[in-house]
């Protein structure tokens, strides 16, 4: 495609403004209440169900789609919520296309699972449109001080969990808003109508847990302050850096880094207003590769590709991410690596792609390159642990931080879980799950 | 293709499926549209006698729905006509005289002294409908004033009227059965006795559908309360069945012609009715949550299904089944069925085992050899078929029969080929020394 325009096509409100409302709607608009019986009803209460062993949450599933199908949607979100308590962003944002669904028996029967994930955030919106609060009481107080730190879906599972137990919770969170990447890192349209806030409120409704944001491990906190001022610390800190290309001219106008193009895009009160380039190139393979790859198509870029070193079928975004990604008009190009930025005057305006092969199992250039005409560049290749923050103190594996099953770091009174530790999914709900466990975990080794 | 002509002791109509009396069959209107869209006859709502009964302006239907609203069950608190005898009579003449090919049955119901009888026989006589059918069934509304299941639950008082209709009457008559009765047998058998030249049945079931739990009353709710109704559609069916086997197998009455109502929605709950004895079959649910238009693949599909077994006439298929309905003494005690699990079409929900494990004879495995697997556990297995009953999947589990000679594993016994009830079977104090089939 050849461009007319001089220097890069970078501009803001490509699209009606009504357009921005459109694009950016609910992917999955919540189901009718009569559709949610009919769903709910499709479930066969399997024994030993095979949905609930793949939830990494445990969650009991046919025991609260029964409950919609009884006509109990508020006894089906608690059900939830006992293992969940960020069961309705679960719902939105679960890849259960590879989780519950994959395993549904009517899946492995007739290709055609139990909406499970919709039927999770029937019962979830459910209860907290009805609900002002949680529907969880605190325990007696313990008089015990826990810090947990980032304020993410680990650390909002870890700090409602200890609430619960009686235990007093400070949440400490570097940005200014709660919610880590359930505010800042999800695709839009799995998450409208300012849920991951609102989902934030509803768990602090709990009590006993004081929120502190603004203040970042390895700037305005450190690990070991925390240690002597708290009984327990748990980290949920995630992944504060991303991995670059290591190629020249990354620091150019138009090279990006996906997450921080996607927080702006969450945090944005007007689409309309956010720049976006007419020919975009994404390098990555994951969620954060689709995920950026449709937002700038539905924000007004003609052209996306989205580039993989690797065969579609090692992509760590799901097949359904891929189809999501493929029939919003993006094009995916498999086997071929980032050579070269190709930049002009101050700005990237291309980028020159190596074809690869897979040569007994390593991948391999062919030497045969392509180049892409770009406005933007997108690296999705990845996040990285700051491990400065934490001052050196715990052991890592492969740049994160190793847990043992309760989640206990190599430090007695520190514990930590999401996408910060080492052997994780970096699924929300993987994360949850840590923070659940985690918690129970503190809770044990202070009561002890 | 087959014939579905039927006559139904002597009422010929172009097919078996006529609309039970109900409100379908209420008007004119509604009579001439169902015969337009097929049906093969009707059973005209029933009439009274005297100033017209009023029925409630409220809600006159309950239901039972299945989770996509399918109706299951439809209970009514709705009376006889409210119409002016005079205007259905003059409406039943027109309509038998239109179409005259079609079965047109007048439902009845007056007090039980023998010259309302006689005054509204003579009226019904003079619009040439082709019988009439004593409606001794409804049980609700009518029953408080002495009529409907009041009659039809004294065996006594059915054989009386009805022997009054035969006496002033030469229509033919049909007698509608209440199934709220204990055996059903007697109100049948009395119809005979009193001259009935047939008997149809069931009529409604009392019946209360379900209980509003913010308004603390049944529905449906008539200004905040509710009265019992009576029950039918789908739900019905299995206890329709049953009385009218009960009918055709009765020494007494075997052989009295069955119209058979209760639930019957398509062309295959036709041919059971059919086959336990019933000479017609008479539908309301169906065409009230449908339209007339469900006669048309009741037709087709029962015509379909004849000449696929080879049957050319409806006689044919008519109490073909009731030699086998049998009572449970006389079932055969040595046949003996284990369950078999296809594991090709398994999809492992589990149900099976869970059910049999909670519930039963702990006969299903949950795990094999560490893996997830359902597999019968013959030393176990009483052949029960509650694992078919409650499988998603049809055919996945089936029930085989065990061959003559081999040993069954639960018992340790060699099945034996020869046939043997609890009539001669040892813990049978009454045992008597030799089984009869």
């Amino acid at each position: 495609m050849t461009q007319t325009k001089a220097g890069p096509d970078i501009a803001a409100g490509r699209l009606p403004q009504e357009a921005y409302a459109e694009n950016f709607s609910d992917l999955h608009p919540l189901l009718e209440p009569h559709e949610a019986q009919v769903e709910a009803d499709r479930c066969y209460f399997c024994y030993d169900a095979p949905c609930m062993q793949a939830c990494p949450t445990s969650i009991d599933i046919p025991q609260f789609i029964r409950q919609i199908s009884t006509g109990n949607p508020t006894g089906s979100a608690k059900t939830i919520f006992d293992q969940n308590i960020l069961g309705g962003m679960c719902a939105r944002v679960c890849p259960t296309e590879t989780l519950c669904e994959q395993v549904c028996v009517r899946e492995v029967a007739e290709g055609k699972p139990v909406q499970i994930g919709q039927l999770q955030r029937y019962a979830t919106d459910h209860y907290m449109a009805e609900n002002e609060t949680q529907p969880y009481q605190r325990a007696a107080s313990t008089g015990k001080k826990i810090a947990v730190v980032g304020a993410g879906p680990a650390g909002l599972a870890c700090a409602h969990r200890l609430a619960m137990h009686g235990h007093d919770v400070t949440l400490f969170d570097a940005r200014e808003k709660a919610g880590g990447l359930n505010e800042f890192g999800i695709a839009s349209y799995k998450s409208v109508d300012n849920f991951a806030a609102r989902e934030v409120e509803f768990v602090l409704s709990i009590g006993g847990i004081d929120l502190k944001t603004g203040t970042r491990l390895g700037d305005n906190l450190n690990l070991a302050d925390l240690r002597a001022s708290y009984d327990a610390v748990f980290l949920g800190i995630g992944l504060g850096g991303v991995n670059a290309l290591g190629l020249n001219d990354e620091d150019k106008g138009g090279s990006l880094d996906a997450v921080d193009y996607i927080a702006n895009l969450r945090q944005a009160h007007d689409l309309g207003k956010l720049p976006v380039g007419r020919r975009v190139v994404v390098i990555g393979g994951g969620m954060t590769a689709v995920d950026i790859a449709v937002q700038t198509k539905l924000l007004g870029a003609d052209d996306v590709t989205i580039a993989y070193r690797r065969g579609q079928d090692r992509m760590n975004a799901s097949e359904y991410e891929q189809h999501l990604a493929q029939t919003n008009g993006v094009k995916i190009m498999t086997w071929a690596q980032p050579k070269a930025l190709v930049a002009a005057n101050g700005s990237v305006t291309g980028i020159e792609l190596e074809r690869t092969q897979d040569q007994d199992g390593s991948l391999t250039g062919t030497g045969e390159t392509v180049t892409l005409e770009a406005d933007m560049v997108f690296k999705a290749i990845g996040q990285t642990l700051v491990d400065t923050d934490l001052g050196g103190a715990l052991t890592l594996e492969k740049g994160r931080i190793v847990v043992d099953a309760d989640r206990k770091t190599s430090l007695d009174d520190v514990w930590a879980g999401g996408d910060c530790v080492a052997g994780g999914e970096d699924l929300t709900v993987a994360a949850v799950e840590d923070g659940k466990i985690a918690a129970e975990a503190i809770n044990a080794a202070l009561s002890a | 293709m087959a014939d579905l002509t039927t006559y139904f002791f002597g009422i010929k109509s172009p097919n078996p499926f006529w609309l039970a009396s109900a409100p379908p069959t209420d008007k004119e209107y509604n009579v001439v549209r169902a015969f337009k869209a097929g049906w093969g006859g009707v059973v005209w709502k029933t009439l009274g006698d005297g100033d017209p009964v009023v029925n409630v302006n409220g809600p006159r239907y309950g239901a039972i729905h299945g989770k996509d609203r399918q109706l299951l069950g439809l209970n009514n608190i709705e009376l006889i006509t409210d119409r002016p005898l005079e205007v259905n009579l003059r409406e039943i003449k027109q309509v038998k005289r239109d179409w005259p090919d079609r079965a047109l049955v007048v439902s009845l119901m007056v007090p039980c002294e023998e010259q309302n009888w006689i005054d509204i026989l003579k009226a019904v006589e003079d619009t040439e409908a082709d019988g009439v059918e004593l409606n001794f069934g409804c049980p609700h509304g009518m029953s408080e004033r002495g009529m409907g299941s009041a009659v039809g639950q004294v065996p006594e008082y059915i054989e009386m009227v009805t022997r009054w209709v035969k006496k002033h009457s030469r229509m033919p008559c049909i007698v509608k059965l209440t199934p709220n009765i204990t055996d059903i047998r007697k109100p049948a058998q009395a119809a005979k006795a009193g001259g009935a030249d047939a008997v149809s049945l069931i009529n409604t079931i009392n019946s209360i559908v379900s209980v509003d739990l913010d308004a603390m009353s049944p529905a449906p709710m008539v200004d905040g309360k509710g009265a019992h109704g009576g029950y039918c559609g789908p739900a019905v069916k299995p206890i329709a069945l049953n009385m009218v086997a009960e009918i055709a197998r009765d020494p007494e009455t075997h052989g009295l012609p069955i119209s058979g109502i209760g639930g019957v929605t398509t062309w295959r709950d036709a041919a059971e009715f059919m086959a336990l004895g019933a000479g017609s079959v008479q539908v309301c649910t169906a065409a009230m949550t449908y339209g007339f238009k469900v006669v048309e693949d009741m037709i087709e599909g029962l015509s379909d299904w004849m000449d696929e077994k080879g049957y050319t006439s409806v006689d044919q298929v008519v109490g073909r089944a009731v030699p086998n309905a049998s009572d449970w003494q006389h079932l055969n005690l040595n046949y003996i069925a284990k369950a078999k699990i296809d594991q090709d079409l398994c999809i492992q929900c589990g149900r099976c085992h869970i059910a049999c494990e909670d519930t039963s004879h702990q006969a299903i495995t949950n795990m094999v050899d560490g893996a997830r697997k359902f597999e019968v556990i013959d030393e176990e297995c009483v052949g029960c078929n509650l694992c078919v009953n409650v499988c998603p999947v049809e055919n996945c589990i089936t029930m085989e029969q065990m061959a003559p000679g081999t040993v069954d594993p639960r018992t340790n016994k060699v099945v034996e080929e020869k046939y043997a009830n609890w009539t001669t079977h040892p813990n049978n104090p009454m045992a008597v020394p030799e089984a009869a089939e």
